[in-house]
C-alpha cells in the first residue's frame, strides 16, 4: 500500500516537471514597488489613468469622488481630471459606445474598474501582467494600428504612452530547436529606436504608479478592509478566544 | 474513567427555565412544546463525553449556514439578477453599499468554508463509522444535506455573471445533453434557452435563493432529528446507552447543553471564526481558489476563456468527468463521463450497506484499514487539483488511477471492510 502511495505521488509529481519551453514564451516582470498604498504614488496614477486610459476604457464601477480616498479634494478633481460637464459624484464612464471599440479596434475595449484583478493567471499576479504589458508594446507594421505586444500578441490597443516610453523594436533571434529541428524565434529584448520624453527608469516608475492605481481602483475598500482585520483579529483572539476557553475549563470541570 | 459526573448545574438562560417559572413561559408551555423540546435536544439529549476535534464540524456547519443565510438575505438586498446589471451590481455591492464587501466576502468565503466544514464532517463519520446501524438515515439526510449544497453552490456561482460563472454553467449544463435520447431537450429546459443567458439568470438566482435553502433547511432539520432519535455516536464507536444510572442516563453521556454547546463548540466556533476572519480580511481571493480572476471579467457569450475550471470543492468529481475516455458499450465517452461524475457523489449514499466491518470506529480496526482510508483521502485531493488543472496526457492517466482507486474504495467494501485482524473494543468510552 505504500509502494502505491509513493507510485501516485511520484506520478503527481512528474505532472509538474517543467514544461519544454514553448516558442515565445511570455515571462512578467515584477511591478517596480507596490504603489498600491501609496498615496502619492496614487495621485501620479490617477492623472495617468484619467489623462490616457480614460478615453477608450471606462472605469464604470468607480466614482471620480472616490478619489477622496486616496487624497484628492473636489477642486482638485474638478480642476485636472473632469472633463468639462461632468459632476465629482459621477461614474467613469466613456462615450465611446462597445460597438465603436470594436468597429475601431477590433474588439470593444475592456472595463478596467476590476482589470487588476482580472489578470492574475498561472503567468503571475495581476499586477506584473499589467506591468509588463504597459511596457512590451512595440512597432509592427503588419498590425492595423502598427504596434503589437510580447504579452498581448495581436492586441488591438495601439500604445498610448509610446510619447512617453519612446518607441521600441521587439528583436528576435532565429533558433534551432535540438528536439524537433525547426526553426523557432526567440524573443531576446526590446531595442529603443526613439527616446520618449521619459527615461526608462521614470518610465517604469511612472506604469508601476499606474499599475498601483489600477490595483486600488479594483478594491478601494481593501486598505481598510485589512485595517478592519487586524482589529477583529485581535478581538477575538485576545477576548473572545480565553472567554471561550475558559468557559469550557469551567464546565467540563466535572467531567471525567 | 469512571463517571464521577455531578448533578448538571443549571447556568445558563433557558436552563434557569427549568424549574416552575415565569408566567409567560407558563403560558407559552401550555400552548406550545417549549420545554418538552429544549429539553428533549437541548438539556436532556446526552451526547457521549469523549467527542474529540472531528466532532466540531456539524455545530460549525450550522454556523456556516446561519452566516450564508443571513449574508444572503442582505446581498439580495441590493444584487440585481439580470443579464445586464449583474455583474455590475456586484461592484456596487463591494464598492456603494455600506459594509457591502464585507458582505459579499462572508458570503463567497463562507461558500468554501461550507464546504472544507461538511467535507471534514463527511470525513469524521467515516473515520468511526456515524453511519453505521443505527445511524443510517442520519447520514442518507447528511448525503442528501452534501448535494443540495453542491446544487446551491452551483446555481448561486452563475450570479456574479463574470467568465467563471458564465462557462462554468456553460459546461455543466452542457453535460445534461449527453444523457441519452431526452439530453438536449433537458438541457434547453434547464437553461430555458439555447445558450446561458438571462432566463438562465433569473432561474438559477430563483433556486439559489428559495428552492434550494428551502429544501436545505427541511434536510438540515431531518438529520438533527434523526440523530437525536438514535443518539450520536463518538470516537470509540461504543454505543453510551448501554450502560445507564438508576434515572436512565447513559454514565458517559452529558447533556448536550451547556456541556457542548457553551463548554465546547463555542471555543471551536471562535477558532473557525478566527480563520474565516484572516481570509474574508486578508485574503479572500483565496489565491484564485474561492474567487477565481476570471470573474472579474464580466461574462461574454462570444469569448470562451482557454481554460474553465469549476472552484474548486467541485473539482475531484470534475477529474472524474475527465478522465472517462472510453466509449464503453457503443455509448460515448461524454455519457460515462456525467455517469461516473454523478455515480462519484451517489455512492456516498451506500456507505452504511457497504461498510461490513465488525467495529465502527478506525481505533479499532487494523493498519490495513487505515492505510486504505489514506489512499482514498490522497487520491480525493489528487482528484481535486487535477480538476483545476487544464487537460493533459500525464493528468488524465493519474486521474484514472484515483478514480479507479475512488470507486475501488466504496465497491471493494464490502470485501476489504472484514479483512485483517481487528482490536478488542472497549465496553465503555475512553477519554
Amino acid at each position: 500500500m505504500k509502494k502505491l502511495l509513493l507510485t501516485l505521488l511520484l506520478a503527481f509529481a512528474a505532472g509538474h516537471a517543467p514544461a519544454a519551453l514553448a516558442e515565445d514564451e511570455i515571462k512578467l516582470d515584477h511591478v517596480l514597488a507596490d504603489q498600491s498604498t501609496n498615496v502619492q504614488a496614487l495621485q501620479h496614477g490617477a492623472q495617468i489613468f484619467v489623462n490616457y486610459c480614460l478615453n477608450c476604457h471606462g472605469a464604470a464601477s468607480m466614482r471620480y469622488n472616490r478619489l477622496h480616498d486616496i487624497g484628492l479634494t473636489d477642486e482638485q478633481i474638478k480642476a485636472s481630471l473632469l472633463f468639462s460637464g461632468d459632476k465629482v459624484g459621477d461614474l467613469m464612464t466613456i462615450a465611446l459606445t462597445k460597438k465603436d471599440g470594436k468597429a475601431w479596434f477590433g474588439a470593444a475595449p475592456p472595463d478596467l474598474s476590476v482589470i487588476a484583478r482580472s489578470k492574475s493567471s498561472e503567468l503571475g499576479s495581476g499586477p506584473d501582467w499589467l506591468y509588463t504589458y504597459l511596457r512590451s508594446f512595440y512597432r509592427d507594421d503588419s498590425r492595423p494600428t502598427g504596434w503589437n505586444n510580447t504579452v498581448f500578441p495581436n492586441v488591438g490597443m495601439p500604445h498610448v504612452l509610446y510619447e512617453l516610453q519612446g518607441t521600441q523594436r521587439a528583436v528576435y533571434k532565429e533558433e534551432k530547436d535540438e528536439h524537433e529541428g525547426k526553426t523557432v524565434r526567440k524573443f531576446e529584448g526590446f531595442e529603443l529606436e526613439k527616446p520618449g520624453t521619459l527615461t526608462k527608469l521614470q518610465y517604469d516608475e511612472t506604469v508601476s504608479d499606474l499599475v498601483g492605481y489600477l490595483v486600488w481602483m479594483g478594491e478601494p475598500e481593501a486598505a481598510h478592509r485589512k485595517q478592519l482585520g487586524v482589529l477583529v483579529l485581535i478581538f477575538l483572539s485576545l477576548l473572545l478566544l480565553p472567554c471561550a476557553w475558559w468557559l469550557h475549563h469551567v464546565y467540563w470541570k466535572d467531567v471525567h | 474513567m469512571a463517571a464521577g459526573k455531578k448533578e448538571p448545574v443549571v447556568v445558563s438562560g433557558l436552563g434557569a427555565l427549568d424549574k416552575p417559572a415565569s408566567g409567560l413561559l407558563t403560558w407559552v408551555d401550555a400552548r406550545f412544546p417549549v420545554m418538552s423540546n429544549w429539553r428533549a435536544h437541548m438539556t436532556e439529549y446526552y451526547a457521549p463525553k469523549n467527542f474529540n476535534f472531528w466532532y466540531f464540524f456539524g455545530s460549525l456547519a450550522m454556523l456556516v449556514l446561519v452566516i450564508q443565510i443571513v449574508t444572503g438575505i442582505f446581498l439580495v438586498m441590493h444584487y440585481k439578477p439580470d443579464a445586464d446589471k449583474a455583474f455590475q451590481s456586484v461592484e456596487y455591492i463591494m464598492r456603494e453599499v455600506p459594509w457591502g464587501w464585507l458582505i459579499r466576502y462572508m458570503h463567497s468565503t463562507g461558500a468554501s468554508m461550507f464546504f472544507i466544514v461538511v467535507y471534514l464532517h463527511m470525513f469524521r463519520g467515516l473515520l468511526y463509522g456515524s453511519y453505521r446501524k443505527p445511524r443510517e438515515l442520519v447520514w442518507v439526510f447528511g448525503v442528501m444535506i452534501f448535494l443540495c449544497l453542491m446544487g446551491e453552490a452551483f446555481f448561486g456561482y452563475l450570479l456574479p455573471w463574470g467568465q467563471m460563472s458564465y462557462w462554468g454553467a456553460q459546461v455543466i449544463v452542457n453535460l445534461f445533453g449527453a444523457i441519452p435520447v431526452i439530453g438536449p431537450d433537458l438541457s434547453i429546459w434547464i437553461r430555458g434557452d439555447y445558450v446561458v443567458s438571462d432566463a438562465t439568470l433569473n432561474r438559477f438566482f430563483s433556486f439559489h435563493v428559495i428552492a434550494i435553502p428551502l429544501v436545505l433547511l427541511g434536510l438540515v432539520a431531518a438529520h438533527i432529528l434523526a440523530l437525536h432519535e438514535v443518539g450520536s455516536n463518538n470516537p470509540d464507536g461504543v454505543d453510551i446507552n448501554e450502560h445507564k444510572d438508576a434515572k436512565g442516563i447513559p454514565l458517559d453521556g452529558i447533556p448536550f447543553h451547556p456541556y457542548y454547546t457553551i463548554g465546547h463548540d463555542l471555543f471551536a466556533a471562535v477558532v473557525f471564526l478566527i480563520v474565516f476572519s484572516i481570509i474574508v480580511f486578508f485574503a479572500p481571493e483565496m489565491g484564485g481558489y474561492f474567487l477565481e480572476s476570471n470573474n472579474f471579467i464580466a461574462a461574454d457569450s462570444l469569448k470562451t476563456p482557454p481554460h474553465i475550471a469549476p472552484v474548486w470543492y467541485f473539482t475531484p468529481y470534475y477529474s472524474i468527468l475527465r478522465a472517462m475516455v472510453w466509449n464503453f458499450f457503443w455509448i460515448d465517452a461524454k455519457v460515462w463521463g456525467v455517469a461516473g461524475m454523478g455515480a462519484s457523489t451517489l455512492i456516498f449514499f451506500f456507505l452504511p450497506w457497504l461498510d461490513r466491518s465488525p467495529v465502527k470506529s478506525i481505533r479499532y480496526r487494523p493498519s490495513l484499514h487505515k492505510y486504505i482510508y489514506a489512499v482514498f483521502v490522497v487520491c480525493f485531493f489528487i482528484l481535486g487539483y487535477l480538476g483545476t488543472l487544464p487537460p493533459s496526457p500525464t493528468g488524465q492517466i493519474v486521474s484514472q488511477i484515483c478514480m479507479v482507486l475512488y470507486f475501488g474504495f466504496f465497491l471493494g467494501m464490502p470485501w476489504w471492510s472484514r479483512m485483517g485482524q481487528f482490536k478488542p473494543v472497549p465496553d465503555r468510552v475512553t477519554m
